[in-house]
């Protein structure tokens, strides 16, 4: 690369294979920061839909054993994703069955997974938004026919769970096809609801849990959607492979009577002994 | 207000500081003063990141580092974690996207001292590195200063490349411009409202700094 001649500086008279050699050492030396070395925090990736539920369990959690965890929100399948590349999470809550499954024939589980939660869809409308919700969305439909409705926040089909099960239902309706051009898409679940809670959409079809939240109950009205229009979110958690004592404790404490308790508070169904 | 994140971000804008200074300086020097076949496409290359999409680098980061990836693979073995969504592949995401920000200012100033003023340190018998300590540095301080500052104002306000590359982990990769977002979509407008004001006064004070200096090298 460089032509090396006496004329050059010393600073100059590196080459750039050692250049890249100097990086690659100064990146291998670089030492996690101060926050990074608390591994026996773990951290948890979790759907955007518990947003508030595993916030509430996680503390009853610290309260309970002393313990902590961080919690890490987004699309599951966004985290699936992640975590095949090799993202450092210990516990993964799906919104769905499916992502656990895929990482599981991936052996980058611990376990098989369990089945914490049921989640249900709402029809969410912003206070001051001509749709009214209810829970068969018809008058969704008629908003779409007579043009009162110009945006729909759902989350991202592609890769959240709650998106897919937002598009299952607004395609029994009949009405997916006509809600083209006027749906908005959320990168995951919570900022479909962010889109619904700001007003700038007619109404968003998003987790009962986040729309039962303080912030989201005073801002509109929602309605739980009919369980028949769309497959049920049957949510499961994993432990991935790697998993420490605290994560592992954790793992269990969700399965405990409080955290259960806390998810139904959220508007969670909760899975009985045969899921 | 996320003081982890906003730590981080000032941990990880150190530390692209630390790498870029000597590798931007000698980058910067080498285009200043070498001139050679192929120049152009190695000054395109330096300068890529100020046109490509952080998506695109990031893609690509992530399909050269990824933990499936053959280097994701080797540096896992090596060093026993993955190097995507961590701090160091932050790092190393965070010294591509900054290159440009780091020797451009430098170049610039490295440029602009005559090749004769080097000539007549040599002939009076300092050698190359007193010269470079006593003649160059003090003539492109300034440039040398700027190119920091923007490196870590660029550093602390980079967005898409950190998500994709870092992922959002709260206490190893979710930088204060991630926490923002993440803010948001809680629904913790104050949180975000405080953490955004808090970029917005920075980012401010950078800005004014870089010009102050240039100024102040037009000048003299």
């Amino acid at each position: 690369m460089a032509q090396v001649t006496s004329s050059m500086p010393v600073a100059v008279r590196l080459s750039l294979s050692g250049l890249i050699a100097l990086l690659g050492g100064l990146l291998l030396l670089a030492p996690r920061p101060g926050p990074v070395r608390a591994a026996e925090v773990p951290v948890v990736a979790a759907a955007a839909d518990l947003q508030f539920a595993l916030a509430e369990v996680a503390e009853a959690f610290s309260r309970a054993t002393s313990l902590r965890v961080r919690l890490a929100l987004g699309s599951s399948g966004n985290f699936t994703r992640q975590i095949i590349q090799g993202a450092p999470f210990e516990v993964f809550f799906s919104a769905d069955e499916g992502y656990v499954r895929e990482l599981a024939e991936r052996s980058l589980t611990a376990d098989n997974g369990r089945i914490y939660a049921i989640g249900r869809l709402v029809l969410y409308a912003p206070t001051g938004s001509p749709v009214q919700a209810d829970p068969d969305m018809d008058d969704l439909a008629a908003a779409v026919a007579d043009g009162r409705l110009r945006k729909l926040a759902i989350a991202n089909p592609d890769h959240a769970p709650y998106g897919r099960a937002a598009r299952a239902a607004l395609t029994r309706k009949g009405l997916w096809e006509k809600l083209q051009g006027r749906l908005v898409f959320g990168e995951n679940i919570s900022q479909a609801a962010q889109f619904a809670l700001s007003g700038t959409v007619e109404a968003g079809v998003i987790a009962q849990s986040l729309a039962i939240s303080d912030r989201m109950a005073r801002a509109g009205t929602f309605a739980v959607l009919h369980p028949s229009l769309y497959p049920p979110l049957r949510q499961k958690m994993v432990l991935l492979r790697g998993a420490g004592q605290t994560a592992r404790r954790f793992y269990e404490y969700v399965q405990s009577e409080p955290a259960r308790a806390a998810f139904e508070r959220y508007g969670f169904a909760l899975p009985t002994k045969a899921d | 207000m996320d003081w982890i994140a906003l730590r981080l971000s000032l941990e990880l804008a150190a530390w692209t500081a630390a790498v870029l200074l000597p590798l931007g300086m000698l980058i910067a020097r080498e285009l200043a003063w070498r001139p050679r076949a192929g120049r152009a496409w190695f000054e395109a290359m330096v300068a890529l990141p100020l046109v490509l999409p952080p998506t695109v680098l990031g893609y690509y980061l992530l399909s050269m580092f990824g933990g499936t990836t053959w280097i994701g693979q080797a540096y896992q073995a090596l060093v026993g974690r993955p190097l995507a969504f961590s701090f160091q592949g932050l790092l190393l995401a965070s010294v591509v996207f900054n290159l440009p920000f780091a020797v451009q200012p430098m170049q610039r100033a490295f440029e602009a001292i005559p090749r004769d003023v080097r000539e007549a340190a040599w002939v009076s018998g300092l050698s190359h590195w007193r010269t470079f300590w006593r003649v160059e540095l003090p003539l492109a301080w300034t440039g040398v200063v700027s190119s920091m500052v923007l490196t870590v104002a660029h550093t602390v306000g980079e967005f898409g490349v950190v998500l994709m590359m870092g992922g959002n982990i709260p206490g190893q990769t979710r930088t204060i411009s991630i926490a923002i977002y993440d803010r948001v979509q809680a629904f913790d407008d104050r949180a975000a409202a405080l953490m955004s004001a808090l970029l917005l006064g920075f980012s401010l004070v950078a800005i004014a700094v870089v010009y102050g200096l240039s100024d102040r090298r037009a000048r003299a």
